[in-house]
């Protein structure tokens, strides 16, 4: 055995003692507990679950799904999901590093979703609403064809049943994987913001951690009226290509929903665990005659 | 000293043209010693002369989308301010969003085209490093699609055709362009090009990169030149992202169909305008002439819409596109 022979195997020796202690971490703790991303304090996940995901020593809101975002909003027993039935293809035959169809499955796998949304029906404190609600865990929430169809559809059935109509978006962007295609999903879906607008139905977006590129530069940032989920990071560039393009660094705090706050880019900020109650009183003043 | 393959213009030869510059080299050479020497030997360079143009054409009949996207890049290719020149007559520039700002990476006007008045509104790309930074490289900020929108509006209310004329690497990233709305920005121009009364025509003349070239593209038709690309995001950025390695850019670009014999395919272009050979840096008159050409055609299908039917046609395109099961 030659000297790097021995340091090669002690390497490996080293690498998987490691892994059989990570193993050992998720086995006992990592189930029970959560760090915090912000403040780094260990919390019981139980607590954190009961908090609605939002660490109560900072005040750090999680990311949350699509499910568990519509089960705090919407009241129990009335969700009614559409357009399910519409899923994705890869029209360009995308191969990366790995071919478009095969990161769609994986992504299915992980989220148990068809896509990056979930359009349907519902009532907050018993007024009818038409919900878009995007979920990151799906291919970084991007939007391709399929995301930018449900939008538009939901749209076109808040105007049918003239309910206001609420877009919870989380995402990187435009799908790179369809490429113009999902460029144009941007357009699609602005021109159904149009609609909603001449049909004066009322629209809220709910900017929520992270909102990035092509949501931004459409439906996103359309709403008559605009909130951002508290902390949530929103923009349209991402924070590496500023840096890269200014060479200089950001501030801490930049393209936080408190920053967007300050520069006037929105309209207000709301905590998980007041959303529900603020967009009803939203909705209750704008359809009360 | 840059090498070019028309010795009068100093165009700038890319990589891939190479050959073609050697060729004509050769042919000089030929020319001179048979001078000097006195000897006769045109029929051997007539041969070569029209092998150099049978290699020329076939090369650029055969180009790969990476390759398009560089003669697209080109820094003499024809920018705003020359097809003003070629295309319209009477051109007055109309600046400023009324919010504090006239960004110059957008310009537009009015004009008249054929004799027709038509508002005319571009991304601005400059020549020289001077005008580029004037210009900030052809990226706009949030306050150059406001005062496009502006303009757009104007265009509606005096029922002037609008033509635009799109070749930017994107909306500019920066700090203030984040702080004042440059998402924002894009999508108000996205939906309010929805509402817009008059034809709406246009041009993918070079770089089409993204949210911020589709940000003044809402329109009744959209074209293409055929060298110019469009795409989602530039195939460096995606390449970064998706291979974690810029360098993969050629593949990239292949991968997002970029170029406008595919996006035809998609719908999302409605026509592609042949370029002079080589690419329009290469004749900017004839490239000009061309897409004058189809500009008035495309005016003449929509003349006899009314408003209203304008606006729904433009609906009713963008809401076709797209690909999925059901």
């Amino acid at each position: 055995m030659t000297l790097t022979d021995w340091f090669n195997k002690r390497k490996l020796e080293q690498k998987r003692a490691l892994k059989e202690n990570e193993v050992n971490i998720d086995d006992s703790v990592g189930k029970l507990w959560s760090l915090c991303y912000n403040c780094n304090s260990q919390l019981p996940k139980k607590d954190l679950e009961h908090n609605l995901m939002v660490c109560p020593v900072c005040d750090y809101h999680f990311r949350i799904s699509a499910r568990e975002r519509i089960k705090l909003v919407i009241d129990e027993g009335t969700f009614e999901e559409k357009f399910s039935n519409i899923k994705g293809t890869d029209p360009l035959e995308f191969v990366d590093t790995k071919p478009y169809h095969k990161r769609q499955e994986e992504a299915h796998e992980k989220t148990g979703l068809d896509e990056a949304v979930i359009t349907g029906l519902g009532e907050i404190d018993g007024q009818k609403v038409a919900i878009a609600v995007m979920d990151f865990d799906y291919m970084g929430g991007s939007m391709g064809s399929v995301v930018g169809e449900k939008v538009t559809r939901i749209m076109e059935t808040a105007i049918e049943l003239k309910v206001p109509m609420i877009a919870f978006t989380a995402s990187g962007g435009a799908r790179m994987q369809e490429s113009a295609l999902s460029l144009m999903q941007m357009a699609k879906t602005s021109c159904a913001v149009a609609r909603l607008n001449e049909e004066k139905i009322l629209y809220i977006t709910v900017l929520c951690e992270p909102t990035f590129g092509g949501v931004t530069a459409s439906f996103g940032t359309l709403g008559d009226i605009m909130i951002a989920e508290k902390g949530a990071r929103i923009g349209f560039a991402g924070r590496r290509v500023i840096e890269q393009t200014i060479k200089q660094k950001l501030p801490a705090d930049f393209q936080t929903a408190e920053y967007l706050l300050k520069y006037g880019q929105i309209d207000l900020i709301v905590e998980r665990k007041e959303m529900k109650e603020k967009l009803s009183k939203i909705i209750s003043m704008h359809t009360q005659k | 000293m840059v090498e070019t393959l028309d010795k009068d213009k100093k165009i700038q030869i890319l990589d891939f043209e190479k050959p073609i510059y050697i060729m004509q080299e050769k042919i000089e050479e030929l020319k001179k010693i048979s001078v000097d020497t006195n000897m006769n030997y045109n029929s051997e360079i007539e041969t070569l002369e029209k092998q150099t143009q049978e290699y020329k054409k076939e090369l650029y009949e055969n180009l790969e989308p990476y390759q398009k996207l560089q003669i697209a890049r080109h820094p003499s290719r024809p920018n705003f301010n020359d097809y003003i020149h070629y295309i319209f007559e009477d051109f007055i520039e109309l600046h400023g969003d009324r919010e504090g700002c006239d960004d110059r990476a957008i310009a537009g006007g009015i004009a008249r085209m054929d004799g027709r008045p038509v508002m005319v509104i571009g991304t601005m790309k400059g020549k020289t490093t001077k005008e580029n930074l004037e210009c900030n490289f052809g990226m706009p900020q949030p306050q150059g699609y406001r005062k496009a929108l502006r303009l757009f509006e104007h265009a509606s209310k005096f029922k002037l055709p609008i033509i635009t004329l799109v070749d930017t690497m994107g909306a500019y990233p920066g700090i203030k362009a984040e702080e004042t709305g440059q998402g924002i920005a894009i999508a108000v121009n996205l939906r309010q090009m929805a509402k817009l009364e008059v034809p709406v025509i246009s041009v993918i003349t070079g770089e089409g990169c993204s949210g911020g070239a589709l940000g003044l593209a809402v329109s009744n038709k959209v074209m293409i030149l055929e060298y110019a690309y469009y795409t989602v995001i530039s195939p460096e950025g995606c390449a970064s992202i998706l291979w974690r390695d810029a360098a993969e850019a050629r593949t990239a670009a292949n991968a997002l169909k970029i170029t406008g014999e595919d996006l035809l395919k998609y719908n999302i272009v409605d026509e592609v305008i042949k370029e002079p050979l080589g690419g329009a840096h290469y004749d900017p008159e004839q490239m000009a002439q061309n897409l004058k050409t189809s500009l008035i055609n495309a005016l003449d299908e929509f003349k006899n819409m009314t408003g209203e039917e304008l606006k729904a046609h433009r609906y009713n395109k963008f809401r076709a596109l797209g690909v999925f099961a059901q």
